[in-house]
């Protein structure tokens, strides 16, 4: 795009014909055009190679991986129970309650996303996202059964034979085998991974086990199979808007066109002057999964997997030219009038980085945090809201508390409940006899792995209380881990 | 709607002739399969018509190949929880009050049971959690009109009070203003002696006064320290709870033209399980003796 040219709108023929009969000729669906990415080895094929088989492996195996933890509890190190309500994941067990982690989780993934968007592109795309991994396996197995681009043009062309018909249901058996070993092994998350692939082996597990199976064999089929590329032009929203994290600076796949351009067909011994390094060889079309062509420019399609980056190198080692004509480049050196670097203070020292980094690291130290001050109990303490207080016989007033303890150990634990703020007051425990004055200590008991309920009646004489609502502590300790857990609540009386 | 066709210059694909201060937008064609998508939940819906009740009749209507009825999945749903809880409601009608309190398994449904039952039938006067108010006696506390123990609350609940029922609890304060067994200045007098018993009374010299008349006229019911009598359902006057307002004028109109209020018997309305499990229930709200 020359300099300061903008996309400006022409006017078409100014005919007299309606704007219905202009479009009567215009489709308005578009059909889909195959890509057919040709094979290409280089140094980002062996890249994604690499992390695609890290990423597959640690799907299919870490069910597999085992953690004691004793008799009536899963030895499954990562397991995400939905009936019993737990989450594993090794030494860890995770609430219900404890579901801000997931959601930490989540915002420290998206975080991460943004700051490496922001600086490296579209790696996650290009790389590591299950479309791109699953979709690159697919191919691999197609590639395999059917041959190279041009093989697989010629043979979608045949007319329909027994041979093409036999190459295609092999290619689609290999392809619902890879996608049943995908969903068989997402619900391995779910359930004990060796008890649940012998049920489903022997026909023995339950219809719900075989719908998931069944469902996520469906959508790897479809989606890697058929769906591909227009995955991620059609359905993820993250393409639409991944340009929000970039700017000049933020590496992306480039076209250097200051070098390229003009481009044209080159003749062995022609030289080089007054003419670009492009030799228009449409390598980069070829190879490129979601068939776009790089040199058009920045493109939402554009997954950021650099095969093109290793297509056009091999092609450049050929005519003699360095490498690099299409390099991870930032907009600003892809679009220069000559060849510029970045530093690398303006390449990492950039608000928008900075700002990214900072939040992954606030986000990061208060996961971290939250989790190494995570104990094995915690307090919820629920007021009554209906009778708010109640004026007993002689004056005084009660409310009552829904005291909760969650016993997050394997065994039975006792407690000592402490509750302070209202000197004179005292506490009795529903179920319990006796009645505690304030300043001594309540004695509790909670059963393994479970959330023991107290309803607890506070009372306290009206001359104790000040005001309409007076702070009330609870403080408990375990008696067996040494554990404390604190929550505040109030005690309310009516106006004097 | 645009009057003519544009082309993008530079891709040479139609603008959908919108214009927003200079930026035009590309009219591009959805892909094909999602227009097959599109066909797809229209045969989906098909299935509906098929499967499920559709068209109306002039009485009635098709009732689909399920035969599904929202109606008769709640009485399949109801019938389900009444034979789960059977069990347990046929050994609540079994077992004692005291033996319901005892076992923890019948406390708990009974107290499921029974707070249910409570917001159905008792919240509208008593309020949520037996909170009370001018005129309906708080549940939670520890004062009772007619006795806090189970079997005082399950009598109450089952007969009500000054209701239809022949076992009625029954008792009535006489009007006396307004039946002129008291002069106006008597009645004053009496009041300031009632708030004396609580220590809230202002004027000795007039509480003082109708002691005679308190005697004579009150203390059978309400005893001579106006310590109640829940056995008549007479309130206790010496404690700081009061069911129509302690201030003076309250207690002059309570005295003048009396209360008198009326609960109705619920043996006629509610299954004996139930009653039982309201029973357990407002007994367990803090005030249950």
């Amino acid at each position: 795009m020359p300099d300061g040219a903008l996309p400006t709108a022409t006017a078409a023929t100014d005919t007299a014909a309606s704007v219905r009969e202009q479009r009567a000729d215009r489709p308005l669906y578009a059909g889909r055009i195959k890509v057919y990415p040709k094979k290409i080895g280089g140094l980002y094929r062996r890249l994604k190679w690499g992390v695609l088989a890290l990423c597959l492996g640690l799907y299919y195996t870490v069910p597999w991986l085992r953690w004691d933890r004793g008799p009536n509890a899963p030895d499954q190190a990562i397991l995400l129970d939905l009936p019993g309500a737990r989450g594993y994941f090794f030494g860890v067990e995770i609430w219900p309650q404890e579901i801000y982690f997931l959601a930490g989780l989540m915002i420290f993934g998206a975080l991460a996303l943004f700051l490496v968007s922001s600086l490296f592109g579209r790696l996650w795309c290009g790389y590591a996202c299950p479309q791109t991994v699953w979709t690159d396996l697919f191919l691999w197995v197609e590639r395999q059964l059917e041959g190279d681009r041009n093989a697989r043009i010629r043979l979608d062309q045949q007319p329909w034979s027994w041979a093409r018909l036999a190459g295609k249901g092999a290619k689609h058996a290999a392809w619902l085998i890879i996608a049943a070993a995908t969903g068989g092994a997402w619900v391995m998350y779910y359930v004990d991974a060796p008890t649940a692939t012998r049920a489903l082996l022997t026909g023995a597990a339950s219809a719900e086990l075989y719908f998931f199976v069944g469902l996520f064999t469906l959508t790897t089929y479809v989606l890697a199979g058929w769906a591909r590329e227009q995955v991620c032009t059609y359905m993820c929203p993250w393409p639409r808007f991944q340009a929000a994290m970039f700017d000049e600076q933020t590496l992306t796949v480039t076209y250097r066109a200051w070098r390229g351009e003009p481009r044209g067909k080159h003749k062995a011994g022609d030289g080089w002057l007054g003419r670009g390094d492009c030799v228009d060889c449409r390598q980069c079309v070829m190879v490129c999964p979601t068939g776009i062509d790089i040199r058009d420019g920045q493109q939402m399609e554009c997954i950021n997997c650099a095969l093109c980056v290793d297509a056009c190198n091999g092609v450049m080692d050929k005519v003699g030219r360095p490498r690099g004509l299409i390099a991870f480049d930032t907009l600003l050196g892809g679009t220069a009038a000559q060849p510029r670097t970045s530093t690398l203070a303006s390449r990492f020292l950039r608000p928008r980085v900075l700002v990214y980094a900072a939040m992954l690291a606030a986000v990061g130290s208060i996961l971290l945090a939250a989790f190494a001050l995570r104990t094995t109990v915690e307090v919820s303490v629920l007021r009554d809201r209906s009778p708010v207080f109640v004026t007993l016989s002689d004056g005084s007033i009660r409310n009552g508390y829904t005291f909760k303890i969650l016993n997050k150990t394997r065994e039975a634990h006792r407690y000592g409940l402490d509750i302070g703020g209202i000197p004179g007051a005292t506490v009795s425990v529903v179920g319990a006899d006796g009645v505690t004055p304030i300043g001594e200590t309540v004695m509790l008991e909670a059963r393994p792995d479970t959330v023991a309920t107290f309803r607890l009646y506070v009372s306290a004489p009206r001359g104790a209380l000040g005001a309409e609502s007076t702070p009330l502590s609870f403080h408990l300790t375990d008696l067996v881990s040494g554990s404390t857990a604190d929550h505040r609540s109030v005690f309310l009386a009516p106006k004097r | 709607m645009p009057t003519k066709i544009e082309k993008d210059a530079i891709t040479g694909k139609q603008t959908t002739g919108h214009d927003w201060d200079g930026v035009k937008e590309l009219d591009t064609p959805l892909p094909k399969w999602w227009l097959y998508v599109f066909y797809a939940t229209i045969i989906w819906s098909i299935g509906y018509y098929v499967f499920y009740p559709s068209w109306p009749s002039l009485s009635s209507h098709v009732p689909g190949v399920l035969g599904y009825s929202a109606r008769t999945d709640i009485v399949r749903d109801l019938r389900e929880q009444a034979e789960q809880r059977a069990p347990y409601v046929t050994r609540i009608r079994a077992a004692s009050l005291e033996q319901i309190r005892s076992d923890p398994q019948l406390l708990g449904f009974a107290i499921a049971g029974g707070r249910s039952a409570f917001a159905d039938n008792c919240a509208a006067c008593h309020g949520s959690g037996g909170a009370g108010t001018k005129g309906f006696p708080s549940l939670a506390d520890d004062d009772w009109l007619w006795g806090g123990d189970l079997e005082a609350i399950h009598a109450t609940i089952r007969t009500g009070i000054r209701s239809a029922h022949p076992d009625s609890r029954l008792s009535l304060m006489p009007r006396f203003g307004l039946d002129g067994m008291l002069a106006a200045a008597q009645i004053s007098d009496v009041a300031e002696y009632v708030l004396s018993l609580s220590a809230t009374g202002t004027d000795k010299a007039a509480a003082s006064r109708a002691a005679p008349l308190y005697a004579e006229n009150c203390a059978a019911c309400h005893g001579d320290k106006g310590e109640g009598n829940a056995e008549l359902g007479a309130p206790n006057l010496a404690d700081k709870i009061w069911l129509y307002g302690g201030d003076k004028p309250s207690v002059v109109q309570t005295i003048a033209v009396s209360r008198n209020g009326v609960m109705p018997a619920w043996t006629d309305r509610l299954d004996e399980a139930t009653i039982k499990m309201l029973t357990v229930y407002v007994h367990s709200l803090g005030g249950g003796r």
